[in-house]
């Protein structure tokens, strides 16, 4: 459990750290929170020769919340998303989902940039992106880059940044007052990663699903947007019939995958009951 | 690698010390500064054993490198008790039999101890949760929050 010999490194400018990732050519890796690159090397499943911390780069560590714009540093902690007063109101399904992100020693560190980077088809934060059509704005040697999440993921722990950019912000479009939302996830143990979770949202009006959301986490190899769901649901009266429905699509829609943690079929079962319970838990909600 | 000792405050006392860069801030803690009562168990960030505070947070000292501390103020289970005596904490798991072989111990002080320190109002369901992030494989955990609940009185008084 002991890291393999690297080097340190802590740049004072994203310009530095840039060329620092350019000047090592994929040896490198850049240390955020560190709470998932830390074990993968000392599991000795990741390799680099030089490590690029990011703690010396000014201005990546800032929430901005307004009601038409809402931008997430790449260096923002856990703890600082479940502390913000603003986001409660100007999103909170964030703040929910944020909740079940590890322990309370890990939400200390970890940071909104390393979970992207780090793309655990099974996290929380790549989800929310994808559910909520998050943009991931990377900077490298050939300018900024701005990604939808959808296409920002490949695979598991496989994202579309390149060896020489950094991550520096997570933007998601604002949230209306009143928009109802789930967000459920089941895990062996408090804190682990979840064995299937569930993220929809849909706004309320005149007693129907309008602008219906669904995706899923843990049950495919990255994060996915499940179209077939929201079909479903949209325009539906707001009643049990309607959940009914969205569960039926959920067993065409969602394969799940076989591992040592669960199989596919059980997976799948966990996926369509969080899925039942959350958006029935939200039909119990007060209209605004 | 070699580099230019890097410095911190740890208990109070000012440390300077020459590591590796891939030394993690627990093995730092141990076989630099022989501070054993850091305990490192998984070493990979599940286990909680080598909680340690670093500028007021709960850490795990297994997932920070020794270099990334540089400057910080740094508590360890060493530095809770003082002069006078164990802590209200410590006292609190001693009153309450909250420990059995004792090996998360460290880990479990430190991570209360920075709660009680942001949240002495913590309720047993917010101790229970963060008290998720550290292992007792004698799993005597209902001692352990007893414990924690009688301590927030003296952390509220301390708080004032």
């Amino acid at each position: 459990m002991k890291l393999a010999p690297l080097t340190y490194v802590r740049p004072r400018s994203l310009a530095d750290a840039i060329a620092c990732l350019a000047e090592h050519d994929g040896e490198a890796k850049l240390l955020s929170g560190g709470q998932s690159l830390m074990p993968l090397l000392a599991l000795r499943l990741a390799a680099a020769r030089v490590l690029v911390d990011l703690a010396g780069v000014p201005g990546l560590d800032r929430i901005e919340a307004t009601p038409a714009h809402l931008q997430i540093g790449a260096r923002v902690r856990w703890h600082d998303i479940e502390t913000n007063r603003l986001l409660k109101t100007a999103h909170p399904l964030l703040v929910a989902a944020v909740a079940h992100v590890a322990h309370y020693q890990i939400r200390n560190r970890g940071t909104v940039g390393g979970s992207l980077a780090h793309a655990d088809s099974a996290a929380e934060l790549p989800a929310v992106a994808v559910a909520c059509d998050g943009v991931v704005v990377v900077e490298g040697p050939r300018g900024e880059r701005r990604i939808p999440a959808n296409a920002f993921f490949h695979g598991p722990l496989t994202t579309d940044l390149a060896s020489d950019e950094v991550i520096t912000a997570l933007h998601l479009p604002p949230w209306p007052a009143g928009r109802r939302f789930v967000f459920e996830e089941f895990a062996r143990r408090r804190g682990d990663f979840a064995l299937a979770g569930v993220i929809a949202h849909y706004d309320a009006v005149s007693d129907r699903f309008r602008n219906a959301r669904v995706a899923g986490f843990g049950i495919a190899d990255k994060p996915v947007r499940l179209t077939e769901i929201e079909t479903a649901l949209e325009g539906q009266p707001l009643a049990p019939e309607a959940v009914e429905r969205a569960c039926r699509a959920a067993e065409h829609t969602v394969a799940g995958f076989d591992d040592l943690q669960a199989d596919a079929r059980y997976r799948k079962a966990l996926f369509v009951t969080l899925l039942r319970r959350g958006l029935e838990r939200t039909l119990l909600e007060k209209s605004p | 690698m070699t580099r230019p000792a890097i410095s911190f405050v740890v208990n109070g006392a000012p440390v300077e010390l020459e590591v590796d860069d891939r030394t993690t801030l627990g093995e730092a803690l141990r076989d630099k500064l022989h501070l054993t009562g850091t305990h490192l168990a998984c070493e990979h960030g599940v286990c909680g054993a080598c909680t340690v505070i670093v500028n007021g947070m709960a850490v795990r000292s297994c997932l920070t490198l020794a270099v990334q501390a540089e400057g910080a103020e740094i508590v360890t289970v060493e530095g809770l008790a003082s002069e006078r005596g164990l802590s209200p904490l410590q006292a609190a798991f001693r009153r309450h039999h909250a420990v059995q072989c004792g090996f998360c111990t460290p880990g479990i002080l430190t991570t209360m101890h920075a709660l009680l320190t942001h949240e002495p109002d913590a309720d047993e369901a917010r101790i229970r949760d963060v008290l998720s992030g550290n292992l007792c494989r004698c799993t005597g955990y209902n001692s352990i929050v007893e414990a924690v609940l009688d301590a927030r009185e003296s952390y509220r008084q301390a708080k004032q």
